[in-house]
């Protein structure tokens, strides 16, 4: 029973080749097998949102994937936005914004904010209040992380560039 | 918590995934999007001894549209719904893009699919609702071939369908186009499941109202068809003053017509009250659909009017 499976997976560009139980999640694979502690893990059942990565380009819940279903797949994760170890521009705008607190959600906060600027670049406000309720954090009230997400979008799509 | 111990066996076509449901038996299970698979197994509500995974079927993923209606293939995302941009879907089928953002959240809709959704069979679920409404057919694949089997046939119960075990859904049509029909719905938060979530498709010909159809979920244990209610849906004009008229009776007709349970979410008389409230707005809202659509615009619902009651 529950046989150990060969999985590979790319991650932030790399690939990597695991050797996983089927019922390891991905967000434990990228967590224990690949180290990759940036993804933070919550409620495991999906509700709470601190695992979301990329998925082919998408925010996806790493909890609700298991490592074999993401054979073949693009994941990125929150380590992709600072290869360098400088924050990127929106990182620089949540803490421009006071857009975290503890810090608990935060990961997951900008990997759904990634993945909505890049399918929508010209968000607005309305929008990213939504795709924002995603996610559960605790600490700011979400005002702050609104306001982050709005800045960086308007700063990458000025306005001229939005319809 | 963590899921309990499963083999895994990736499925390499629709075949390849029939012969292996055959080969395991009632004890594996199909996982598509695992939006609803994985929560219940981290609960070790499910506890299957095999996952079958059809989630590298690309043959499943897609909408396309013939003489046949709307296909949707059973692997097909949410998301990809929502982001629909095919002149056809949107000209026959505006209120399925429309209503996606009413399925949980963005990254649930990314992975989540319409056939999961449908072969789930939650009462509450907008997929459930919509097929009801829509009177749309579930194509299922078996050891010996393919079935349609109506919606009417479908949801059997709680988690319930008429798909057998040892059967793949491999698509959703929608055999009639619905220019004229709206979804809405009332959680205590969005994105939660709803506590009523009521839909309505209108006929409208040549400025009159000649029929149409109501869906409800959340006062049973399937999603429901309310025929009282239906038969009211009848106006010469498609005047937004006659027509408010004619969708207040429609919802009180629906409101005595159903028969709800009490539970933690809320009462019988709660629930009767939404069902009033929900299928009043979801009327208007599929008449000005109609209007957009004639009109040749996109149809416009203020943000802020979809989510109180
Ligand atoms: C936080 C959260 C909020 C959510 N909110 C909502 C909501 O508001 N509304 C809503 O509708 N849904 C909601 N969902 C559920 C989501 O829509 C799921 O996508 C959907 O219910 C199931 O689709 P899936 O592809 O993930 O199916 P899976 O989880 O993979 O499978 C679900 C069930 O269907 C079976 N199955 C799947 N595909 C097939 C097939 N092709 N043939 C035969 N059997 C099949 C599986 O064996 C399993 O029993 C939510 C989920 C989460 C985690
Ligand atoms: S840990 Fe994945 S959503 Fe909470
Ligand atoms: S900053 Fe603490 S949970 Fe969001």
């Amino acid at each position: 029973m529950s046989e150990r499976q060969l999985v590979t997976l790319t991650v932030n560009g790399v690939e990597h080749e695991l050797l996983v139980e089927p019922r390891r999640t991905l967000v434990d694979a990228l967590r224990h097998d690949l180290r990759l502690t940036g993804t933070h893990v919550g409620c495991e059942h999906g509700v709470c949102g601190a695992c979301t990565v990329l998925v082919d380009g998408l925010p996806a819940r790493a909890c609700l994937m298991f490592a074999v279903q993401a054979e073949g797949r693009e994941i990125s994760t929150v380590e992709s936005l600072s290869p360098d170890g400088r924050l990127n521009d929106l990182q620089q705008s949540f803490v421009d914004h006071h857009g975290l607190q503890c810090g608990f959600c935060t990961p997951g906060m900008l990997m759904l904010a990634e993945g909505l600027l890049a399918e929508r670049p010209a968000a607005g406000r309305e929008e990213i209040r939504e795709v924002v309720a995603a996610n559960l954090c605790r600490c700011t009230g979400y005002q702050s992380i609104v306001d982050a997400v709005e800045a960086c979008a308007r700063a990458r799509c000025p306005q001229e560039e939005r319809s | 918590m963590k899921p309990a111990p499963f083999d895994y066996r990736r499925a390499r076509s629709v075949a390849d995934a029939l012969g292996l449901l055959a080969e395991l038996g009632g004890e594996a299970k199909v996982i598509a999007g695992g939006q609803s698979l994985m929560p219940m197994m981290a609960f070790r509500l499910a506890r299957p001894s095999h996952l079958v995974d059809i989630g590298g079927l690309g043959e499943l993923r897609g909408l396309w549209v013939d003489d046949d209606g709307l296909h949707i293939g059973a692997l097909t995302t949410h998301h990809q719904v929502e982001t629909c941009t095919d002149p056809a879907v949107l000209a026959g089928w505006p209120v399925l893009p429309a209503s996606m953002s009413w399925i949980g959240h963005l990254p649930i809709r990314t992975l989540g699919t319409v056939g999961g959704s449908v072969a789930h069979g939650d009462a509450l679920a907008e997929w459930c609702l919509l097929t009801t409404l829509l009177d749309a057919v579930l194509v299922a694949e078996g050891a010996d071939g393919r079935r349609e089997i109506p919606v009417a046939d479908f949801f059997l119960g709680f988690f319930t369908t008429a798909l057998l075990p040892d059967e793949l859904l491999v698509e959703v049509r929608f055999p009639a186009p619905a220019p004229h029909a709206a979804l809405t719905e009332y959680a205590e938060r969005h994105g939660d499941y709803a506590i009523v979530s009521a839909a309505v498709s209108l006929d409208l010909v040549d400025g009159s109202l000649r029929g149409g159809r109501i869906a409800l979920g959340g006062v049973a244990d399937a999603p429901v068809r309310v025929p009282e209610a239906e038969a009211l849906l009848t106006a010469g004009t498609t005047h937004p003053d006659e027509l408010g008229g004619v969708f207040a009776a429609a919802a009180d007709a629906a409101a005595a017509a159903v028969d709800p349970g009490d539970d933690q979410h809320g009462s019988a008389d709660y629930r009767r009250s939404l069902v009033r409230t929900l299928v009043q707005r979801a009327g208007v809202q599929a008449s000005v659909a109609a209007r957009a659509v004639d009109d040749d615009r996109p149809a416009a619902v203020p943000a802020g009017a979809r989510r109180r009651p």
